[in-house]
């Protein structure tokens, strides 16, 4: 197998790669060999080890045991910055860009251009525009990364290995934030950047990216590679079943055709009323109309989904209906209970159901354990005249972890040890495993691979099919297809477009999208 | 001649803070919590006093006071650096550390458990008022502070890693700054500068009393806060706190508001800072929080 792999010219060699996170076994045997000026897609499912493997590799972390070779040269154990003076450079995916200072400096830091023992900001911008045009990347250099979109923060990202003249680029999920365009834009880049010599190896669980973009592929299953192919010799079948271990049903997460079966198809007839929401107007940070107007209804035994770029709204109006934000005119129904001014804890109690767009922020408290997580705006439930019933709180957890496949199976690990898809099954097991009518579910895969994505999309649909109203936001257009039995369109804080699952589809909705269509009725559902 | 005395005392009593305040920019800017600013002050006061009794030089004494400001830093980063301590509690206790450490050397030194004795200054004995502050050559030093601070933060390579390091530690280190050094720098210069105002009001009173600063880097700390992190701002505010404790003073004779009252300016208006009243008051992202 190997030999049809690297060749004489592998710029990279990690072998018999072993890494320990406490109990937590990451690395056990990884292997991976890339040959020069490739992009080499190194895939696998959340918790496999592919973002450890590639933290070796940039010297963020130490193997405990195994060898590193980069470039014939045996750098195990390196620094980040011995790293990057060999011309390794990681774009992270959880963006590593201080907000607080402006592109420019981000770029440079650590190597900034100096003149008299003071930091040139005029070489470091023009330094920075220079390179900006050279590689296409284009970026206000002088503009706060706070004021960036998550496209053009991206491209910071690369650029600031490419300013460090990076021959080997390690990129983790570069298209979890982006929309179509701006990932279409990204592989325009990177075949660029690979043109000029660079080596690039992308971390990714999306089968697309991998058939798009890369010419090999390294397999990781459970801290151990377990698969290396040609991507030409292979199928996205091949790929995921190599990184799940058994078949998978691609069709499921892939394109259209699984029309729900929900009763609210079309109009919002059928089943009882879920969530009713009408001429809700929501101030934005920024903007005083972040959601404008907006009224709709979501059936028991319906998903409603909400397509759309990110930024026009969507947000604010999950915020608001779940009660972390104040709502300016209109009114919030849950079945017949008004409760656009209810606490989180009276929506809760009313039969609201939220999975959170960020895990991190909102979904999880990333310290406590799994158990502790499991529990979380449930804790009166779990207690005796103030006291925590811990016995009950383990069992919730055991029964928990084992019915969503959380794993690590150990329930009193801190959240913050788990991969990134594990995470979101706790927070999904969690706002399931309670009583509700209504299910907020925004952007319910987001950063999570194929088999936790197919898992999570049965579970939304099995609640469905039990009668729960679920309204979902995806920035996924493909997730929104494959599952909503509605689509609605927002955009610039309205919905542009609602139609049913039958007459949706990426060239129907993709016009509503950009803006470059507008609503011909205002009589939105 | 009124104006002028105000603001001749205006200025005597916000040199402390000048130094302290400075100090704990530095050191908020990096990502330290600068909670035992009290402590560097009160170190430094007897600090100095040590160093001028025994030689009889202010100058020593600037020295010795400095270097127990950046001895006691240096126990402040050993636990929250090397041994990823909390912040707060480790400042706190450095704080409460100097307390009784310079109460106890003062007994062991001067055999007094209140002051020591009269210590060499700056600026002749018969002078007074403003005379006697521009020949302070730590009151320039301390009105320069905070400007040359400024300085360092926003247009030097060590201040852009400051900042970056006070905001998100991940991404800097990714890049290879290094994280630890970076701040280990910046508390070290909080000690020092902090220990600078301690020498100042020692120096200034000729003599170590116990306690002697009584709250000065609490206040120097709501400076920060108040100037939002930003050193002129900072700088500002010390000199606003510092009129409103002269007007205290002013009034008292009159008695015309009690001055328990004044006293709690500073913290009265930080609050009101803090709670976004005068635009948004917003903490470097890192501050307080330990990284590995």
């Amino acid at each position: 197998m190997t030999a049809s792999v690297g060749g004489p010219t592998a710029v990279v060699r990690m072998n018999g790669i072993q890494k320990y996170f406490g109990a937590v076994h990451a690395n056990r045997g990884a292997e991976i060999e890339v040959g020069a000026g490739e992009i080499h897609a190194l895939v696998g499912e959340n918790g496999a080890g592919k973002s450890t493997l590639m933290k070796i590799l940039s010297g963020m972390q130490a193997p405990d045991g195994g060898g590193v070779e980069v470039g014939g040269r045996d750098v195990t154990g390196w620094t980040t910055a011995q790293a990057i003076a060999a011309g390794v450079g990681m774009v992270h995916q959880h963006f590593m860009l201080v907000p607080t200072l402006t592109v420019a400096e981000n770029v440079v830091l650590g190597r900034e251009p100096v003149s008299v023992a003071t930091f040139d900001r005029d070489r470091a911008i023009r330094e920075v525009e220079e390179l900006s045009k050279q590689s296409g990347l284009i970026v206000p250099a002088n503009r706060l990364v706070a004021d960036l979109s998550v496209g053009e923060a991206q491209r910071v990202e690369i650029l600031k290995t490419l300013y460090r003249g990076a021959r080997i680029l390690l990129l983790d999920e570069p298209t979890a934030v982006l929309s179509p365009p701006e990932v279409t834009e990204l592989w325009a880049v990177l075949r660029r950047v690979r043109d000029t010599g660079t080596t690039i190896i992308l971390i990714t669980h999306k089968l697309d990216e991998v058939m798009a973009v890369t010419e090999r592929i390294t397999v990781m299953r459970q801290g151990a590679t377990v698969a290396r192919m040609a991507t030409r010799a292979t199928t996205p079948e091949g790929i995921a079943k190599a990184m799940v271990g058994r078949d998978v049903d691609l069709s499921v997460q892939t394109s259209a055709g699984s029309v729900g079966r929900g009763k609210g198809l079309g109009d919002e007839g059928g089943g009882g009323t879920g969530l009713t929401v009408r001429n809700l107007t929501v101030r934005g940070a920024r903007v005083e109309k972040a959601v404008n107007d907006v009224s709709f209804t979501v059936s028991a035994g319906e998903i409603l989904g909400i397509a759309g770029v990110e930024g026009n709204g969507q947000t604010e109006l999950l915020e608001a209906i779940s009660g972390l934000r104040g709502v300016t005119s209109g009114s919030i129904r849950i079945g017949d209970r008004e409760i656009t001014h209810a606490s989180v804890r009276e929506r809760g109690d009313a039969g609201l159901s939220h999975i959170p767009e960020d895990r991190h922020q909102r979904g999880l408290i990333l310290e406590y354990s799994v158990a502790d997580n499991l529990i979380l705006g449930q804790q009166h439930r779990f207690s005796r005249s103030g006291v925590m019933d811990r016995a009950a709180v383990a069992t919730n957890a055991a029964k928990q972890v084992a019915a969503f496949d959380v794993r690590p199976t150990d329930a009193s690990l801190a959240v913050r040890t788990l991969s990134g898809g594990n995470q979101q099954k706790v927070v999904i097991a969690r706002e399931l495993s309670r009583d509700f009518i209504v299910l907020l579910a925004a952007q319910p895969t987001r950063g999570v691979d194929v088999g936790a994505i197919e898992f999570i999309h049965d579970t939304l649909r099995k609640a469905r099919d039990a009668g729960k109203a679920i309204l979902l936001v995806s920035a996924e257009l493909r997730e929104v297809l494959s599952l909503a039995d509605r689509v609605a369109v927002m955009y610039g804080g309205r919905f542009v477009a609602v139609m049913s699952r039958a007459d949706a589809s990426e060239d129907a909705l993709g016009p509503y999208m950009t803006g470059a269509r507008k609503a011909e009725t205002e009589s939105a559902a | 001649m009124t104006l002028l005395l105000f603001l001749a005392q205006t200025i005597r009593i916000a040199i402390p803070y000048l130094f302290a305040a400075a100090g704990g920019a530095l050191a908020e800017r990096a990502g330290i919590v600068a909670l035992s600013l009290e402590g560097y002050m009160l170190g430094g006061a007897f600090g100095a006093v040590i160093g001028a009794y025994y030689t009889g030089s202010a100058w020593i004494g600037v020295v010795t006071g400095v270097w127990w400001g950046i001895m006691l830093a240096a126990i402040h980063a050993v636990c929250t650096l090397r041994f990823k301590a909390d912040q707060i509690v480790t400042g706190v206790a450095i704080n409460l550390f100097t307390v009784g450490i310079t109460r106890f050397l003062l007994q062991l030194a001067f055999d007094s458990s209140s002051n020591s004795p009269r210590v060499a200054g700056f600026g002749g004995d018969n002078i007074g008022g403003a005379l006697a502050l521009v020949s302070n050559p730590l009151v320039w030093l301390g009105l320069a502070t905070m400007p040359a601070l400024a300085f360092v933060v926003y247009r030097t390579t060590f201040g852009l890693r400051v900042r970056a390091v006070g905001e998100h530690p991940l991404a800097a280190a990714s890049l290879g700054v290094p994280v630890n050094r970076v701040r280990w720098v910046a508390v070290l210069g909080s000690g020092a500068l902090a220990a600078l105002g301690g020498t100042y009001l020692a120096l200034d009173q000729h003599q170590f009393t116990d306690s002697m600063t009584a709250g000065r880097g609490f206040i120097a700390l709501a400076a920060v806060i108040f100037g939002r992190w930003d050193p002129v701002r900072a700088g500002l505010a010390c000199l606003l706190f510092a009129g409103a404790e002269t007007l205290q003073i002013r009034l008292q004779a009159a008695q015309l508001i009690p001055s328990q009252f004044v006293a709690m300016i500073p913290y009265v208006l930080t609050i009101v800072a803090v709670a976004g009243v005068v635009g948004r008051s917003v903490p470097p992202a890192a501050l307080g929080r330990t990284t590995d």
